[in-house]
């Protein structure tokens, strides 16, 4: 019943299950950015011209609507990025090096929240440590108040949903204890808005990393948020316009956040996208879309349940969105092609989450993504068409 | 220019037998089948000096010279790469290292394995294609 909001489902007839990947655009966010480039297109925070003034207003109120709708308190609280990765890197790099001696990660991080820890010279035990997870992919709490027993200075980087497995994290639990043992936290949010609502006080998280094509808007858009007390602490890992209150030979005096995090000219377009992406959600309403996904969710896994050599790497329980498998004696990649060429469009490798499949000893997965969009067409046509793929590969 | 000729019509004929499938599946189960046609290929060659690189999934080729000739076993974890490797290796073996290093590479972009390979497989069959040429870049220096 939603797909009808989103011009890709219009255009085609792919069954589209590759959601953590990026999600599809409604129509709202499209047309916003078409509207900025054919109406009003003007660089934003320089000129004082009209155009340039509405391009101001609406980036800015983008922002608040976004602080509003992560509940975080103050505007300069959000910083508009690139991504994800951007923001890992932006706080690797502005924050955490040469100030803490250990980096903690899940097992279960997406590349972009491990390379750039490699890159500051860390690696396991030695500035970084991983913690474990269970047979079901569950974080072992345990062994992470041991390693934060064990340093007295460390700082905790941890994905909230993981993206190859679906798995939600006990964020509230990780950062309680982070913070007992005065660890600062930064969640890397690539999978949770599109999915769950975040709430930036009853989390009390330090730092907490969006991405806008994951949550239905525009690609190379996403923001951070970085709690009032450590905006002080951060330094601009770039400079440029935009970013400065004086310039002269001598010296350069910066702007206040969130001003001097972002230089030079933004994605603009983008950040409007987001935030048309942001106010169609709340226009659904994330109890509706949670009920209708998770509904789904359980369908697909019951189906796929009953497929023979099927082999899933957790259960459901605690997780959202994803579900990863292989099909015994089938590589992944095969089961891949041959579902694309049934239009039905799937993930399959190793997600940027190589590690994790090290430790499974897989080189990757089947991995099924979906929104609340996906209705139970899709999962029929999926399963019908992997059955096909099975029936080829096995010949 | 014999040679490329010869390599030219093999890839037609196989361009010719793809075209031959109006749906995309029936296309893939061909090339699946010719990946059966592969020959043996013993499980110690399958280790890291004989993986190729740029390959999503595996390929392991080795290079084995009769005479003047140099011969190609290959095999991949995957079905349909294996039948890709297949048609590549078809093409190379039997041929000399003068021969196969006189070859265009672009050749292969006749048999419009755009179509059948993704952007990001492509950069195996480029990866393939590169190692086969220094397998024969080798034997002629050592022939030399």
């Amino acid at each position: 019943m939603y797909k009808k909001d989103f011009e890709y489902f219009r255009n085609t007839q792919n069954v589209y299950l590759d959601n953590a990947a990026t999600t599809q655009k409604p129509i709202q966010v499209l047309n916003i950015m078409t509207d900025y480039y054919t109406k009003y297109c003007a660089n934003t925070h320089r000129s004082n011209h009209s155009s340039a003034n509405k391009a101001t207003t609406l980036y800015e109120q983008s922002r608040t609507y976004l602080k509003e709708f992560i509940h975080a308190q103050y505007d300069h609280e959000i910083i508009f990025t690139k991504g994800v990765t951007e923001g890992i890197n932006f706080i690797a790099s502005s924050y955490v090096f040469n100030r803490f001696d250990t980096v903690i990660i899940s097992s279960l991080e997406h590349h972009s929240n491990i390379v750039p820890w490699h890159m500051q010279g860390r690696t396991l035990h030695k500035g970084l440590e991983v913690v474990n997870c269970d047979q079901n992919l569950d974080f072992d709490l345990l062994h992470f108040e041991e390693l934060l027993k064990k340093t007295s200075n460390a700082f905790v980087s941890i994905t909230h949903i993981s993206n190859a497995f679906g798995k939600i994290h006990p964020l509230s639990e990780i950062i309680k204890l982070s913070h007992k043992y005065n660890a600062k936290v930064l969640v890397d949010g690539a999978q949770s808005m599109a999915h769950l609502p975040i709430d930036m006080q009853q989390l009390d998280v330090d730092f907490y990393v969006l991405s806008s094509h994951k949550t239905f808007g525009p690609t190379g858009t996403g923001a951070i948020y970085i709690k009032e007390e450590h905006l002080k602490e951060c330094k601009p890992y770039q400079t440029g316009g935009a970013t400065i209150n004086d310039v002269s030979y001598e010296k350069s005096t910066l702007l206040d956040s969130p001003y001097m995090f972002e230089a030079g000219t933004q994605n603009i377009a983008g950040v409007l996208g987001f935030y048309e992406a942001l106010k169609y959600i709340k226009s659904i309403g994330y109890e509706k879309l949670h009920n209708k996904e998770q509904a789904i969710y359980v369908y697909l896994y019951k189906e796929l349940s009953n497929t023979e050599g099927i082999e899933f790497y957790s259960d459901i329980k605690n997780s959202i969105g994803s579900l990863s498998f292989n099909i015994k004696d089938l590589n992944h990649e095969d089961i891949g092609i041959l579902l694309d060429k049934q239009r039905v469009l799937v993930r399959c490798g190793h997600h940027c989450a190589q590690p994790i499949m090290k430790h499974l000893g897989i080189e990757g997965t089947v991995r099924v993504s979906i929104a609340f969009y996906t209705d139970k067409y899709d999962v029929n046509k999926f399963v019908l068409a992997l059955k096909k793929v099975i029936a080829i590969l096995k010949k | 220019m014999m040679i490329e000729n010869h390599i030219h019509k093999q890839l037609l004929e196989i361009k010719d037998d793809l075209e031959l499938f109006d749906n995309d599946l029936d296309k893939y189960e061909y090339i699946i089948d010719l990946g059966k046609n592969l020959e043996p290929f013993d499980t110690d060659d399958q280790k890291e000096e004989n993986l190729v690189q740029g390959c999503t999934s595996k390929v392991w080729l080795i290079c084995e010279p009769k005479e003047n000739k140099l011969y190609f076993k290959a095999n991949s974890n995957a079905q349909i790469v294996k039948g890709l490797v297949y048609i590549i290796i078809s093409l190379f073996s039997n041929l000399s290292a003068k021969e196969i290093l006189k070859t265009n590479s672009d050749i292969l972009e006749e048999l419009n394995l755009s179509e059948i390979i993704t952007p990001n497989r492509q950069s195996g069959v480029r990866g393939m294609l590169k190692r086969i040429k220094e397998y024969a870049h080798a034997f002629r220096e050592v022939s030399k």
